[in-house]
C-alpha cells in the first residue's frame, strides 16, 4: 500500500481523534452532525423526536421522526462510541416524512434528529433519553 | 454471514387511490456492532444490514441508511402514498453483500 503525505496526515488525525474520544463523545456527535449538515445553521421547530424519556433497556430503544416537508432525516445518539444512528432519505412516493425504528443507545444521553428541508435548510429535535442497562455490549 | 435472515412486511391488502398507507417491516439479523467482544477478548467483527429501499412499481419511497446503532432485528416504519394498485418491493442490503428481497401487491380498493 503506497503512504502519501495525506494518508498519513489522516491516520494521524484519526489515531489523535480515537484516543481523545472517550473523553469528549459529544464533539465527535457534533462532527457528525455538522458533516450531515455541511456546517450550515441548524434551526429548530418543525420537527418531532419522540422518544422514552427512561429506556430500561439500551439494546432497543423505539424512536420515530416526524419533519414535514424534509427531504432527509438524520438521527444521531450522542453518548454512542459511533454517534450514526440512522438517515431516511424520502422519495416522491413517500406519504409523510416520518419514519420509526429500534435503535441502540450506550447509556443515558441526547438523542438528535436533523432534517434537511426542500429548501437546503436544516432543523433539528433533541432529547434526553435515560438508559437504565446500556445496549453496547461489553 | 448471519443465518436464518427471514423479512416480515406488514402491507395492507388494499386501499383507496392515493391513500397514504403505512407500512412496517422487520428483518430477523443479529445486527453485529463491531463494539462487542467474545469470551476470549476478541472483537467480534460488524455485520450489519446497512441500507433498507422500499420502491412502488419502481418508484422510490423510502431510502434508509442503517449504521451499527440500530438494534437486532430491524424495525422500519413509515408511510407511503398509494397512486395506483401494484407492487411495493423491499430490499436491505447486508455488510457482507448478501440482498434479501420482500415484495407485496396491493390493490385498489
Amino acid at each position: 500500500m503506497n503512504m502519501t503525505r495525506r494518508d498519513s496526515l489522516m491516520l494521524a488525525l484519526a489515531a489523535g481523534a480515537a484516543t481523545v474520544l472517550p473523553f469528549r463523545v459529544d464533539a465527535a456527535a457534533e462532527e457528525a452532525i455538522s458533516a450531515f449538515t455541511g456546517g450550515a445553521d441548524v434551526g429548530t421547530g418543525g420537527i418531532t423526536l419522540t422518544a422514552p424519556e427512561i429506556a430500561e433497556n439500551g439494546n432497543t430503544v423505539p424512536i420515530e421522526v416526524d419533519a414535514p416537508g424534509a427531504v432527509s432525516i438524520s438521527v444521531f445518539a450522542t453518548g454512542n462510541p459511533t454517534p450514526a444512528v440512522a438517515t431516511f432519505n424520502f422519495g416522491p412516493l413517500a406519504g409523510a416524512q416520518m419514519g420509526a425504528t429500534r435503535i441502540r443507545l450506550a447509556g443515558t444521553q441526547d438523542v438528535v434528529a436533523v432534517a434537511k428541508l426542500a429548501d437546503g435548510s436544516f432543523i433539528e429535535a433533541r432529547q434526553e433519553v435515560k438508559v437504565t442497562i446500556g445496549g453496547c455490549g461489553g | 454471514m448471519a443465518d436464518n435472515v427471514k423479512p416480515r412486511v406488514r402491507v395492507p391488502r388494499s386501499a383507496a387511490a392515493g391513500e397514504t398507507i403505512t407500512i412496517k417491516t422487520l428483518i430477523s439479523h443479529p445486527m453485529e456492532s463491531g463494539q462487542r467482544k467474545d469470551s476470549d477478548g476478541n472483537p467480534i467483527p460488524r455485520s450489519i444490514i446497512n441500507r433498507f429501499t422500499a420502491e412502488f412499481n419502481g418508484q422510490n419511497v423510502v431510502d434508509v441508511t442503517l449504521e451499527p446503532a440500530i438494534s437486532t432485528n430491524p424495525f422500519l416504519e413509515f408511510q407511503s402514498v398509494v397512486p395506483e394498485a401494484g407492487t411495493f418491493t423491499f430490499t436491505w442490503f447486508d455488510d457482507d453483500g448478501s440482498v434479501y428481497t420482500e415484495s407485496k401487491d396491493i390493490a385498489i380498493g
